[in-house]
């Protein structure tokens, strides 16, 4: 299995650690409540097929947000977990740093 | 029709002409009293549970491919009872004990063999847990014994004790933990949920879940609709695939596990050993081969088989603890669908759906759980009450934060367990 980190290029699997499913760039926000946020901790949709997961590169330490097929093990993208993060529009570049939309500079 | 060392050899001297079928082929009703979706392991003990100790008859097992064609069909045959944490302790305690008389309850061979089970530790502060855990085995009931360095030695010789990484410092025996044969399980619990009446139908998918006025009322399948008036869902790392059939998410994620097995060597290995710290475990089966496995491939999947670099961490560990097999050639590996909970520990719980209930999250340690779930599943579909052994398998607990099993203590993270 090879992924492609956008900073370093395809590489091994070995050299990538998962962490869950990229779901995990929707943080509910602290008062949202127990419901909502036992909901994003636990319950999964664990489907079979197209996923997408949030996976760190250990030697680079990029996140990556990888889009691939977990009944084929077949990869298809990858894309910086930052870059999804923002297509999603809640973070801003501000004078070089990501922040979150409602947040203060 | 009873299986007897006699009927063997009457049958070997008469042509082999005497046996039957071990279960029928019935076609499917139109209606069951209570259906159970998932004829894997737990699926046919609830079911044969459900007619023995319930009297229950109108059953139906609907498997969709073949009965035992799961995890039941791979899995590695450790069966024990060393949990630590209420809630596991009390539940595996009854496992064990059900399985001790289940080859006289099943009248059919099981090969369970309660040949000694050995967790290796590897510091002062694992002999600390380790005898702590063996204290909690010895207070449910069990049995457990602390030993040194030499009295693995004396157990088991062949270990590299002075391994630089984790040199061996002792480990926690468990003289009543050991290896069943595990298809042999999945068939004794057919057979005897069959010769009760229950129907066992296989080639049977279930697609929908019917439910009105939040009352379950049927399932439909491959071979036609069939009504109910319960639905008991057993489907280990598909669970959440059919509960969302009933609109339901589940706090499960589906990851791969791979196990291996060598050839059949002269019998080498009388133990079952685990070498926590290399993420290995290994035991001899009764046709000789070596039966070991390690950690999940840590990224969720339904593929029932695994990738190249979790086979080399596993045949590493086996070579650090055990260089002797270094020459054993493995013939087979695999991989299954393993349902991994935020605890690590299952769920036999009713559902927000009135008649329908779920078991699953039994992680990759379900194969020693057999009797004892399908015993407590049975239980709460028939009386409607939580069996005590199994009353903190609850979907809710992480809700609340209330009854976390975390054996390992590693927290809420599936794949972590």
């Amino acid at each position: 299995m090879r992924i492609t980190c956008p900073c370093c290029g395809e590489r091994d699997r070995r050299e990538f650690t998962w962490q869950g499913d990229a779901l995990a760039l929707d943080r509910p926000g602290p008062d949202a409540g127990e419901a909502v946020w036992d909901d994003y901790l636990h319950l999964r949709e664990n489907a079979a097929g197209s996923v997408t997961d949030l996976w760190y590169h250990d030697p680079c330490g990029a996140w990556i947000v990888v889009r691939r097929d977990n009944v084929t093990h077949a990869v298809h993208d990858s894309a910086l977990a930052a870059d999804v993060a923002r297509q999603q529009s809640k973070f801003v570049w501000d004078e070089g740093d990501l922040r979150e939309i409602g947040t203060a500079p | 029709m009873g299986y007897s060392g006699f009927r063997v050899i009457w049958e070997g001297l008469t042509g082999q002409k005497g046996w039957k079928p071990a279960w029928r082929d019935p076609e499917p009703k139109p209606e069951y009293d209570i259906v159970i979706i998932g004829g894997g392991g737990h699926g046919l003990s609830t079911a044969y549970y459900l007619a023995k100790e319930h009297g229950l008859r109108n059953i139906a097992v609907l498997e969709k491919g073949y009965l035992g064609g799961g995890n039941v069909g791979r899995n590695t045959t450790i069966v024990r009872a060393n949990y630590f944490l209420p809630g596991n302790s009390e539940f595996y305690s009854h496992s064990l004990k059900l399985w001790e008389r289940l080859e006289s309850d099943l009248n059919y061979n099981v090969m369970h063999s309660q040949r000694g089970l050995i967790n290796l530790f590897h510091s002062d502060g694992q002999r600390d847990a380790f005898a702590r855990r063996g204290n909690a085995m010895i207070n449910q009931g069990d049995d457990a014994v602390l030993l040194d360095r030499e009295g693995v030695r004396r157990y088991l010789p062949y270990l590299d004790f002075d391994n630089t990484r984790f040199p061996i410092y002792g480990g926690l025996l468990h003289p009543r933990g050991g290896t069943a044969r595990h298809d042999a399980v999945a068939w004794g619990y057919a057979r005897g949920a069959d010769s009760r009446g229950v129907d066992l139908l296989q080639n049977c998918e279930v697609t929908g879940i019917d439910i009105s006025d939040g009352r379950v009322t049927g399932v439909q399948t491959s071979r036609g609709p069939i009504r109910a008036k319960k639905v008991a869902i057993v489907v280990a790392g598909r669970s959440s695939q059919v509960a969302a059939m009933a609109g339901m998410r589940l706090p499960i994620e589906s990851h791969v596990l791979q196990a291996f097995v060598t050839e059949g060597l002269k019998p080498v290995i009388d133990h079952v050993i685990s070498f926590g710290m290399g993420h290995f475990y290994i035991s001899q089966s009764d046709k000789g081969g070596l039966v070991f496995g390690g950690d999940l491939d840590f990224y969720t999947s339904y593929a029932a088989r695994g990738n190249l670099p979790m086979k080399e961490h596993v045949m590493d560990a086996a070579m650090t603890l055990m260089p002797m097999i270094g020459k054993a050639r493995v013939l087979r590996s695999w991989g299954g669908i393993m349902d991994m909970s935020p605890d690590g520990s299952p769920f036999i719980d009713k559902t927000g759906v009135e008649g329908l209930f779920v078991n699953c999250g039994w992680n990759y340690g379900g194969f020693k759980a057999v009797p004892g779930s399908g015993f407590s599943y049975a239980h709460l579909i028939a009386t409607g009450n939580h069996h005590a052994p199994a009353a903190r398998f609850r979907l809710d607990r992480f809700r609340t934060g209330r009854g976390i099993m975390d054996e390992e203590g590693t927290g809420s993270q599936h794949n972590l367990h």
